[in-house]
Parts: structure tokens; C-alpha cells; sequence
């Protein structure tokens, strides 16, 4: 049974009839019992559904059709996606035993490509966090350094696809949830344009950022997932009826003679040195790829944390206000309905949870509502300007992913403030609604993963992934 | 100062949050610190700047029409009372509301 499986890999094997689907299944599943208990990466796991699925595949398997692209793929899910029949707590205890009468349209589409669903991936509760130290149900260990946090939100699917838990993931973004933990964890993570893959059954944190998007060991897998979930969905008011191009077919594409920019602004203080050494190597890389690298400004970079935390956050205290022990979820007893509201919200929701509500309430009440959310607002137009006016000089944006290579726990959990920094270079594009991927690009010390980010223009996800498969054959992840 | 524990305590009571008074206190410096560090959108003059209240245009996102106002069956309604706290088919059950 081989170690390193990819969803092409997958397919081809069942094709071949080296294995069954339900054979890779139950390995799969030896391997979580195994790793599991020491990462908290799953926190439900669903082989009823996972068996079931499998012997469908299986039988199309005998049938000696053409297999869909996911046929087989073990794939896990971050909690804060809804599937039916199957817990999905947002990582919060006001959630606990919440289990969704319906299925997301992001795992739906999976499914209907043959993936199989193993499990439910822990995160940051209500996706709010940086390094998965906000679950109710215990903090992710990265595989690659168990002292250490995988990232967040989505650190639970990051971290199963690093340790060969699942072949992929989806995993969600609203601030740099996909990408952050992606580049801690040595893998490949993307968040295509916001619109571009339905929200639909995904639990809601900011709904003018908030976005769904594949891990994967590899490019061409990233590809795979995002040309099977992107695409217009009539439930989702905001997905775009642009259509999907052929991912898998333009990532072959030369990239030779692309123009790349590189901010400025995100090569300054703030940044580790390691880091740094890894990014310029990879810098390298696409030189010798024959792209261009052009030195660029974008000069309201710095402005985008202070705007992320007042925009989410606003969104976020409006999103979350239908937590009130009524319809689902957890309740906590009031002697008036009130009281219940009070008692069920103060005790359900996690401290990063609540205190977001509050700055998020803040900002949107009388007398405060100008000087914060509508300023906010406006130098959100400023950022998304940023990227408009970059995009008419260079095809895409390279930066790092993360300023720093994974943390150890706790080291960043007293200073609210400090691990909101650890955003600062993927918020900008998720204000402006840009397409963003992280690849890996070297490992600090040969242990600690470093991410090297790039953006495209809106809607430019077969670009952006041009450039990330280019990188990774150009065995980028070893610089 | 930024924000007030009078600050907290009406933000609280808005979004129903029931808060302990080392909540409070926490929240409150670590919510002033933040607040202290989004002060620096102050230095933007944003007079002339137009809102992004949407991120993509009409365009990319709304069908040429409407959709057609059509009632289709949703047989849901025995699956979402299950999950409730206390349901009394067809209805969620909830403690009295009391004037305040």
C-alpha cells in the first residue's frame, strides 16, 4: 500500500484494480486510529457514510466505465461545512451535538465526483483563529513539529493532509484560514476568488469574506478539487455565473515570460529571517522559469489587518447572533427568554469568540458605526484598488504566506493582537476578493515548513495555479 | 482609553452576551488595545472613496432575471426539530418572555 497518495494516484490504482476503494478506506482509517489521539486533527469520523460511498465507487470500478476525477479520493472536511447526518460543531461547544439535516454544495459535488468523506476536521472555533488554539475541543498539533501549531483556522485539514490522514481537504478562508495553515504544514492550499465556489451549507462567519477551498499534497490535486466545487450555485446569491475553465488542463500551461510583482510592502520588518531566505529563494526559482519579477507598491497593505478585524468582526457579530439555544445547538437554562440568550451565548461560545462579538457589535453601534465599519469599508476599496492597479502592470502577486514558520503552543494565545499579526500578508487579498494559493517553498532548518504565497486577479485562479505548478515541478519545496 | 467598561457592559447587553467581571476587564484592555491599533485608518483620508459594500459587480454575480417566486416542497421540518433543545412538534418550545 503506498504512503503518499494522490487523487490521481487514487483513481488509477482502482482503475488498474490494484486496490479497492474500500480497502484504501479501511487503511486510511488504521492510519487516524493510529495518529489521531496525538494530533486532534478529526473530530468525527463518518465510515458509515465513508463504507457506503466507497462500495458505490467500487461497484463502478466493476462496471469498467470511466471513473469521475475524485473517484475514491479519502477526503475530510473542516467542521464549519455542513454535512448531513454528520456532527458539525464549528469547532464551538454551542454546537456540540449539531448535527445538519442537509449537505453543503461544496460536499455534495465531491461526493457526486466519487470523493469519500472520512471525517469532520477540528479548527479555531467559528473559524475565528490563527493557529487552531480556539477549538472547545482541544488545540491541532502540526505534523511537522508537535510542539507546534498547525495555523488556523483550518489547521485540522491542513494537518490531516500532512500526515497522510486524508489525500485532501477543504478547509475554509476568510482571513488567510486556508492559506496560513497550508504553508505551517508543508502543503499546497488554495482559496479560489470570493464567489468562486459556493457557500452553501457553510457555516457563516464573514459572509463578504468568507470563502471554501481545497488542500492537497500537490498542485495538480488542488486543481482537481477546485474544478469539481467551483461554479455557479442558484442557493448561493453571491457565487459568480462566471464560467469554470478547465483547471486541470491550464496548469500544464508555460509560464515562461509571466510577469510576477513583488510588493514592497510585504518584505519589510515583521518578517523571520528565515522566512525571508526561503521567499527569496523562491523568488529564484521563477527567475530561472524565465518570469519577470517586478518590484511593486502597494501602499495600503498595512491598513488591512486594522480593516480585516473591524469588517469580520461586524460580520461576525451578525452571524453569529442566531446562536440563542432556540433552534439547535446547545441551551443553557434561563427562567426567561432573555436570560437564556444571555446564559446560552456567554457560556456556549469560546473567549476569542465572544470577544469578537463585542468588538464587532462596537463597531456597528450608534455613534461608533462612521468611524469604524464605514471608514472600514472604505479602505477596503483602497485595498481591492491596491490589487486592481498591480494587476494591470504584472499577471500575478508573489509573497510570503505567513511572516513566521509554525509557533510553539501557547506562544501567541496571551496577546489577542499578536496572533491577528500573524495575517498580515493574507488578509489583503481576502478584502479584495483575489484568488490566493500558497505552495510549499523550503523548510527552515529542514524541519519547519515555509509557505510562498501567490495571488491573481479575480476570477484568475488558472493562473495562479500555472505559476504553483510550475514552482512545485520545479521542486520549489526543497529550496 | 477607547473603550469604556460602560462600553463593554452595553455591547454585551446588545449581543446577549452574559459576561463574568474578569470578562469584562479583559475584554475591555484587550478590545481598547485593539481599537488603539485600528486608529491608524485615521491617517487615511478616505473623503472621496466610495464604500466596498459588495466585492463582485452585478455583473458577475446576478442572472439576467429574477428567479420565479416558486413554492417547492421541504421536507425538513421533522430533521430541524430534532436538533432543537426542546421541540414540541411543530413548534420550538422557549422559556417564557418575560417584560423587562
Amino acid at each position: 500500500m503506498t504512503a503518499n497518495w494522490t487523487i490521481d494516484g487514487v483513481r488509477e490504482a482502482l482503475a488498474a484494480r490494484k486496490v479497492s476503494a474500500r480497502e484504501l478506506v479501511g487503511e486510511f482509517y488504521r492510519r487516524i486510529t493510529a495518529r489521531n489521539p496525538e494530533l486532534n486533527a478529526y473530530l468525527a469520523l463518518s465510515p458509515e457514510r465513508a463504507y457506503a460511498q466507497a462500495d458505490k465507487v467500487d461497484a463502478l470500478v466493476a462496471t469498467g466505465r470511466p471513473l469521475p476525477p475524485l473517484a475514491g479520493a479519502p477526503i475530510a472536511i473542516k467542521d464549519v461545512i455542513s454535512t448531513r447526518g454528520i456532527t458539525t460543531t464549528c469547532g464551538s461547544r454551542i454546537l456540540q451535538n449539531y448535527v445538519p439535516p442537509y449537505d453543503a454544495t461544496a460536499v455534495e459535488r465531491l461526493e457526486a465526483a466519487g470523493a469519500v468523506m472520512l471525517g469532520k476536521t477540528n479548527c479555531d472555533e467559528f473559524a475565528m483563529g490563527s493557529s487552531n488554539e480556539n477549538s472547545a475541543y482541544g488545540p491541532v498539533k502540526n505534523p511537522a513539529a508537535p510542539d507546534r501549531v498547525p495555523g488556523g483556522s483550518s489547521g485540522g485539514s491542513a494537518a490531516v493532509v500532512a500526515a497522510g490522514l486524508a489525500v485532501a481537504s477543504l478547509g475554509t478562508d476568510t482571513g488567510g484560514s486556508i492559506r496560513q495553515p497550508g504553508a505551517l504544514c508543508g502543503i499546497a492550499a488554495m482559496m479560489g476568488s470570493y464567489g468562486r465556489v459556493s457557500r452553501y451549507g457553510l457555516i457563516a462567519f464573514a459572509s463578504s469574506l468568507d470563502r471554501i477551498g481545497p488542500l492537497a499534497t500537490n498542485v495538480r490535486d488542488i486543481a482537481t478539487m477546485m474544478q469539481v466545487i467551483a461554479g455557479r450555485d442558484t442557493n448561493d446569491a453571491t457565487s459568480t455565473t462566471a464560467p469554470v475553465p478547465d483547471y486541470r488542463a491550464e496548469i500544464d500551461k508555460p509560464i515562461k515570460g509571466l510577469r510576477i510583482g513583488i510588493p514592497k510592502e510585504y518584505f519589510g520588518v515583521g518578517m523571520d529571517e528565515g522566512v525571508r531566505k526561503k521567499i527569496a529563494a523562491g523568488i529564484e526559482i521563477y527567475k530561472k522559469l524565465g518570469c519577470t519579477l517586478i518590484d511593486i507598491r502597494m501602499p495600503h497593505t498595512d491598513y488591512a489587518i486594522a480593516t480585516y478585524y473591524i469588517i469580520a468582526t461586524a460580520e461576525a457579530s451578525s452571524n453569529l447572533a442566531r446562536y440563542d439555544g432556540v433552534r439547535y445547538g446547545m441551551r443553557a437554562e434561563g427562567d426567561s427568554l432573555l436570560s437564556m440568550y444571555r446564559k446560552t451565548r456567554g457560556s456556549g461560545f469560546g473567549p476569542e469568540v465572544k470577544r469578537r462579538i463585542v468588538l464587532g457589535t462596537y463597531v456597528l453601534s450608534a455613534g461608533y458605526y462612521d468611524a469604524y465599519y464605514l471608514k472600514g469599508q472604505k479602505v477596503r476599496s483602497l485595498i481591492a484598488q491596491d490589487f486592481r492597479e498591480a494587476f494591470t502592470k504584472v499577471d500575478a502577486i508573489l509573497t510570503p504566506t505567513s511572516p513566521v514558520p509554525a509557533f510553539r503552543l501557547g506562544e501567541r494565545t496571551a496577546d489577542p493582537l499578536q496572533m491577528y499579526l500573524a495575517d498580515i500578508y493574507t488578509v489583503t487579498g481576502s478584502l479584495a476578493g483575489v484568488p490566493g494559493i500558497s505552495v510549499p517553498c523550503g523548510k527552515i532548518d529542514g524541519k519547519l515548513p515555509v509557505g510562498l504565497q501567490i495571488f491573481g486577479p479575480t476570477f484568475g485562479e488558472a493562473r495562479v495555479l500555472q505559476l504553483a505548478h510550475a514552482f512545485e515541478q520545479a521542486d520549489g519545496a526543497s529550496v | 482609553m477607547k473603550i469604556s467598561r460602560e462600553d463593554v457592559v452595553r455591547v454585551a447587553e446588545l449581543a446577549y452576551l452574559d459576561l463574568s467581571a474578569d470578562e469584562l476587564e479583559n475584554y475591555r484592555k484587550q478590545i481598547d488595545e485593539i481599537l488603539e491599533y485600528i486608529g491608524k485608518l485615521d491617517e487615511l483620508d478616505t473623503s472621496n472613496v466610495e464604500p466596498m459594500a459588495q466585492v463582485l459587480t452585478d455583473d458577475q454575480t446576478a442572472d439576467a432575471t429574477l428567479r420565479e417566486d416558486v413554492e417547492v416542497p421541504c421536507g425538513l421540518a421533522g430533521e430541524i426539530l430534532k436538533q432543537a433543545p426542546d421541540p414540541e412538534p411543530p413548534y420550538f418550545r422557549v422559556p417564557k418572555v418575560i417584560e423587562r
